[in-house]
């Protein structure tokens, strides 16, 4: 059996992930200190990949990346062009997973305590070190819950990446993908093969996470009797 | 060090427009709550901006907005004490205080840390995680925090309210002791006035965002100089007045007549007051300021008793009430010797007059 879909899978949904990770965490922090006009335009943009169907993303991409769409050109002109590539899954999986980062890290830095940011500054700590120090550990909780859901959300993603990237076994094909032409072309078992390792790899994800999660807190979180 | 602040900040549907300077002692700033005491200290301590203003700490201008001066919290050096004291629950006690000595050598920063822990008497308890300790503990933690960094002024906002009143009463003897201590000047925020006046040589009244009264607590509670001021400072016993001759006025509200001593006569006064405490049942050698009363209503409460009396004299509907507290050992023996009717003592030395 091609293992290829399975490397394909973790790399993207890995990068994806951390993508993901990086620029939610970013614009949830922008966003929760913002209060400008733009606030629920912005928040409604950031949102939309989740709400909207798949394809209609993959279509909208396909628009933005395409030989005529504006970043499309961009590339080109630069050497390269995105789709039907292997960085095609990556940005899709991105897209699509950002909503779910975004929107979790941003409640949970909104649900820490303003009193204690601060305390921290009348105390003289920096801005940059209230957020790595105390908002950050504190919101830990609930970025760690964006993070999973991101990386389940980039490990099924299918409408968008189909559209973006194609289905090129060995380049794009990623398990869900193979899992659906598999099922297409009658090849049930081995289609049912790859479902029993996407479960395996989520239930992996979903319990190292807690691990990680549970490590990240200190002890001190239940009161000592 | 003094603090002086004077600013004024403009919101929708409120204008805060306070001044005053605290030099090496406690302020404490008393009002209801929404009259501007918290907007008053995170103005000061850099957590919100004022409209327009100064505010000058020793030397250093924290706030001009002519000169366009705006020191960020950090460079203030303001100590915060919040209500709900807001300690980092995912780092213990010495990590709390640890958090405002960055940037200090670190053998220098663990003697700073065990010098606040034992000052505040949290000896063995530094490695505690702050829902490890009960609400005194956490307080301690809060105010060894604040003041670890060396801040030059202390503000602390309704430092009490979270606790219980066995261990109330125990931290503000402590917190006192510490303010001694401290030396720098502080400013206290509460709308409970005993409290106030047991921590606060001087007081500053704040109603709707504005200064009603300041000064010496003792000018304050005895003299207040004006009728919202004597509301706040716990007096209910407050009528409308008609100036009849030196040191006498008709109280309309009560329908009787008072003496006031010379020393709390007032000029343009239109109010007399006295709080309850000081009215007591007319003895034998009491002879001024005598009124008549019948009882209304008696509250019994394990310490004293407090009387609501309706005066009979010009008896009309309008006749306010008086309350006055007595001891439950009075009461009873008023009680047994005649039920309704009771005539009372105003003393004069106790009457004042207000605007």
């Amino acid at each position: 059996m091609d293992m290829s879909p399975l490397w394909i899978s973790l790399k993207t949904s890995v990068s994806a992930t951390f993508l993901a990770f990086i620029l939610g965490v970013t614009a949830a922090k922008l966003m929760s200190g913002y209060q400008g006009r733009l606030k629920n335009v912005l928040d409604g943009v950031f949102i939309l990949p989740l709400v909207l169907p798949p394809t209609v993303v993959g279509f909208l991409l396909l628009v933005l990346f395409g030989r005529h769409g504006p970043l499309g050109q961009l590339l080109s002109s630069l050497g390269t062009t995105v789709i039907f590539s292997w960085s095609a899954t990556v940005i899709a999986s991105t897209v699509v997973a950002f909503p779910l980062m975004y929107r979790t890290a941003r409640g949970a830095f909104e649900q820490v305590d303003p009193n204690m940011l601060d305390a921290a500054r009348t105390m003289g700590v920096p801005e940059r070190s209230i957020f790595t120090r105390i908002t950050i550990p504190l919101a830990w909780p609930g970025i760690a819950a964006g993070t999973i859901l991101a990386f389940a959300r980039a490990l099924g993603e299918f409408g968008a990446t189909l559209m973006l990237a194609g289905n090129i076994p060995g380049k794009t094909q990623t398990i869900p993908l193979t899992i659906f032409f598999l099922v297409e072309s009658g090849q049930r078992t081995k289609a049912a093969v790859w479902v029993l390792i996407i479960i395996a790899i989520s239930l992996a994800a979903i319990s190292g996470l807690h691990y990680w999660t549970k490590c990240q807190i200190p002890a001190g979180g239940r009161p000592e009797k | 060090m003094a603090l002086t602040v004077n600013i004024e900040r403009d919101l929708p549907g409120f204008q805060l427009r306070v001044s005053f300077t605290c030099r090496d002692s406690t302020l404490g700033l008393l009002g209801r709550s929404g009259s501007g005491k918290s907007m008053t200290l995170r103005c000061i301590a850099g957590l919100d901006k004022p409209t327009r203003g100064r505010i000058v700490l020793g030397e250093r201008v924290l706030y001009d907005s002519e000169a366009g001066i705006n020191l960020p919290p950090q460079e203030r050096k303001v100590g915060f004490l919040f209500q709900n004291y807001a300690l980092f629950p995912h780092l213990t006690a010495a990590g709390n205080i640890a958090m405002g000595l960055r940037g200090i050598e670190k053998k220098k920063q663990e003697k700073i840390i065990k010098e606040m822990i034992s000052r505040v008497k949290l000896n063995g308890l530094e490695g505690r995680y702050p829902r490890q300790l009960s609400g005194g503990q956490q307080q301690r933690v809060a105010l060894a925090r604040a003041l670890a960094p060396r801040p030059q002024v202390l503000l602390l906002d309704e430092p009490f309210s979270a606790l219980d009143n066995h261990l109330r009463s125990e931290m503000e003897q402590e917190l006192k002791d510490l303010l001694n201590n401290f030396y720098g000047s502080s400013v206290f925020v509460t709308h409970n006035l005993e409290e106030a006046y047991r921590l606060c040589p001087n007081l500053l009244i704040l109603e709707d965002g504005k200064v009603i009264a300041s000064g010496s607590r003792e000018d304050i509670f005895n003299r207040p100089p004006n009728l919202a001021t004597a509301r706040i400072t716990g007096c209910q016993n407050l009528s409308r007045i008609r100036v009849r001759q030196d040191n006498t006025v008709e109280a309309l509200d009560w329908g009787c007549f008072l003496r006031i001593t010379a020393d709390n006569m007032v000029e343009r006064a239109n109010y007399v007051g006295i709080y309850s405490r000081y009215i007591r049942p007319a003895g034998k050698d009491d002879h001024v300021n005598i009124v008549h009363c019948r009882v209304i209503n008696v509250i019994e409460s394990p310490h004293q008793v407090t009387l609501s009396v309706k005066p009979t004299g010009g008896e009309t509907n309008n006749t306010h009430l008086l309350k006055l507290s007595i001891s439950n050992e009075e009461w009873s023996r008023i009680a047994s010797q005649s039920p309704d009717g009771l005539k009372i003592c105003l003393p004069p030395e106790r009457v004042f007059l207000t605007c």
